[in-house]
């Protein structure tokens, strides 16, 4: 009655200390928050790929899932953009710098960055969506020379919604085009007013059936994103999502993320659209 | 383990006043004994420290909606089929501990818990319930991330099995090909006759616990009767579960009219869930002691018919009974394929005898494939939306 088991070296339900290194508003109701590991062995150990997610531990109140937004080689804190949704957010966003936590991750499916290589790319981001895709910019940008065009569709509801608008300059500079785009303007805009589907409609794409797309926002907007994109000539099998449902346990072993066949923990948060094409509009599922 | 075939197993007789044996034995190794007993009007799984504490010379009485304990006419202390538990209560317990944090001066210190796992041995498993163990430890054991409770408890136990030798209205084991024969994934098995029990060898740990019991090889006669007992159990299962191409049957009528059919009738009261072998859906609480110092992770059963089970962002994801009901068997009949490789149903009847409104899960496949097969029926044909959008 011994089944063999793939053992896992750590406990999976063991969470590793972190401190708050520093706290920054972002955008209205939104702040970002860099955590540092306690235990410097731990944190020489921890790695992620871009599209990962970590679960945030304050005891007392519970866990959230929460995807890494900082650059995968930056060694000396891991941030987290965060939306306060629940109590456990608006709990973390009052807490001072130096507050302790918990921090078990990271967990889930990352963004294609090995099938990026010589190909164009477009990353099409709505609102908080920007967040999870934040690592795979700076891992395109760091090693930019392995890829063809890079472009980046940036959609918010409001100006003042858009994330990391210091950094545009920056990315530009490095080689990403940075396209933004907002449903409502005020008297301060200039830029373009409308959906990321308009600007992926106009968008110069030298190669379609050689580009990929990244996409991470609200589940309609990736669904117009990847009809848009399937429009413009670019293949099913070169999309992909990030999806977002329930997460409890993240590790595949509680049942509440689950998507279809898939668990949006292990088996996601990113997915090739063409593996979730036929469940993607079904309600309520 | 190895699991000898059954030609080349020596099939042993434990005489009817030996089960005491039996229990000692496994008792004096160190096992906690659980098996049936007699609780709140139905047979359920608990601590045994003697043959009295089996249901002898009772039965249960199954049906859609309802369960009833009867006086048997002879005095058998197997003569059942299966009740409201599982061995999952054992295994993946309904409130586990998972973690814990102890506020320090500088922060917290995050622990989990390395207790020693009880030593069960469980009297009485079914072929079924052999076959939802088989599918629990590829939940829990066979992913990127083991369950340290369920591993520890899994490895720690002994398994006597019992063949069934009859059959509830509510069975249909045979449909999942998952019983009622015990074949392997057990250390004893027994088979039940008019005195005494046939007794299979699984594992060295049965080999050795069986040498220390007064055993006899089994004669030519007491293995006929062992046969013709396990037959009438074959006999007697009625239900049927039609599984060809069930994963793809049921994905593609996600928007079938019937899933609404039967959330008129579905109370969502999770009790398909409780009662099922191999559900593991749970949910992690925050147990805080009153200082706020120390805070215990507690994960407990949960249920995908609970509405909070799929909340994000301020709404639940299954906000209606028929989402609720359709992720229930989807899961259980279709993408537990995609996900474990194989069925997550046993055949067990459980969901059937134990919802209280007796929706039986068999007849519910049964009305979505018959629709397929009769295409005026309205919703027959809509798997070709799913696709909607490619173009």
């Amino acid at each position: 009655m011994k089944p063999a088991a793939t053992a896992h070296p750590h406990n999976p339900w063991l969470a590793h200390a972190v401190r708050i290194s520093r706290m920054a508003a972002a955008t209205p109701g939104v702040f970002i928050c860099d955590l540092v590991f306690q235990d410097s062995a731990v944190a020489e150990e921890y790695t992620f790929a871009p599209g990962q997610f970590n679960m945030l531990y304050l005891p007392g109140l519970g866990e959230i899932a929460i995807s890494i937004s900082s650059d995968p080689d930056q060694r000396d804190c891991i941030s987290h953009t965060i939306r306060e949704a629940g109590n456990v957010t608006r709990a973390l966003g009052e807490l001072p710098v130096g507050s302790a936590l918990g921090l078990r991750g990271p967990f889930g499916s990352s963004w294609p960055t090995e099938n990026c290589i010589g190909r164009d790319v477009v990353l099409v981001a709505g609102g908080i969506g920007l967040a999870p895709l934040r690592p795979a910019i700076c891992h395109l940008l760091a090693h930019r020379e392995r890829y063809g065009e890079l472009n980046l569709i940036i959609g918010a509801r409001e100006p003042s919604g858009l994330l990391y608008t210091t950094e545009f300059d920056a990315w530009r500079a490095d080689g990403l085009n940075v396209h933004v785009t907002v449903d409502r303007a005020n008297s301060d805009w200039h830029g373009a007013i409308g959906m990321v589907t308009n600007v992926l409609d106009r968008l110069w794409l030298r190669q379609p059936e050689n580009t990929l797309m990244l996409t991470c926002g609200p589940e309609v907007m990736m669904w117009y994103a990847v009809q848009m994109a399937i429009r413009r000539g670019l293949s099913p099998e070169s999309l992909y999502v990030s999806l977002e449902r329930n997460m409890n346990c993240a590790i595949g072993l509680c049942g509440h993320c689950q998507f279809g066949p898939q668990f949006l923990c292990k088996d996601g948060p990113i997915f090739r659209y063409d593996r979730v094409a036929s469940i993607l509009k079904v309600d309520d599922l | 383990m190895t699991s000898p075939t059954e030609s080349n197993r020596s099939v042993l007789f434990l005489g009817r006043g030996q089960l005491n044996q039996l229990i000692r034995a496994l008792a004096d190794d160190g096992y906690q004994v659980v098996g049936p007993t007699i609780d709140q009007a139905a047979i359920v799984y608990g601590e045994i420290t003697s043959a009295d504490d089996l249901p002898i010379g009772w039965t249960d009485v199954q049906e859609p909606g309802k369960y009833r304990l009867q006086r048997r006419d002879d005095e058998a202390c197997f003569g059942y089929v299966v009740g409201p538990h599982s061995w999952k209560k054992y295994l993946f317990p309904p409130v586990t501990l998972v973690a814990t944090a102890d506020r320090t001066k500088t922060g917290w210190q995050l622990s989990t818990p390395e207790t020693e796992p009880p030593r069960y041995a469980f009297l009485g498993v079914r072929g079924c319930e052999l076959a939802a163990m088989r599918i629990q430890d590829k939940v829990f054991l066979g992913g990127p991330f083991v369950d340290p409770t369920y591993q520890k408890r899994r490895a720690a136990a002994f398994i006597v099995a019992v063949n069934c030798t009859q059959a509830a209205p509510t069975c249909f084991c045979t449909s999942m090909n998952t019983g009622p024969r015990c074949s392997s994934g057990f250390d004893l098995a027994l088979t039940e006759v008019a005195d005494g029990f046939l007794m299979e060898i699984g594992s060295e740990s049965g080999n050795v616990v069986a040498a220390r019991l007064n055993v006899e090889p089994a004669t030519s006669a007491q293995l006929e009767s062992g046969n013709a007992a396990r037959q009438q159990a074959v006999d007697q299962i009625s239900k049927q579960l039609d599984t060809t191409d069930i994963r793809d049957l049921l994905m593609n009528n996600l928007r079938h009219p019937h899933w609404e059919e039967v959330a008129n009738r579905c109370l969502s009261c999770t009790n398909c869930t409780m009662v099922c072998p191999t559900c593991f859906c749970s949910s992690v609480n925050e147990v805080p002691d009153l200082t706020g110092d120390h805070v215990d992770r507690e994960r407990s059963w949960d249920s995908c018919f609970n509405i909070d089970f799929s909340y994000m962002n301020g709404s639940p994801t299954r906000n209606s009974i028929h989402s609720r009901y359709r992720q229930w068997m989807t899961h259980k009949l279709a993408t537990w394929h995609d996900q474990f490789g194989s069925s997550g149903c046993v055949g067990c009847g459980r969901c059937i005898t134990w919802c209280p409104v007796g929706i039986d899960l068999t007849q519910e496949v049964a009305a979505i494939r018959s629709s397929q097969n009769n295409p005026s029926v309205e919703g027959a044909v809509n798997s070709s939306h799913d696709n909607e959008g490619v173009s």
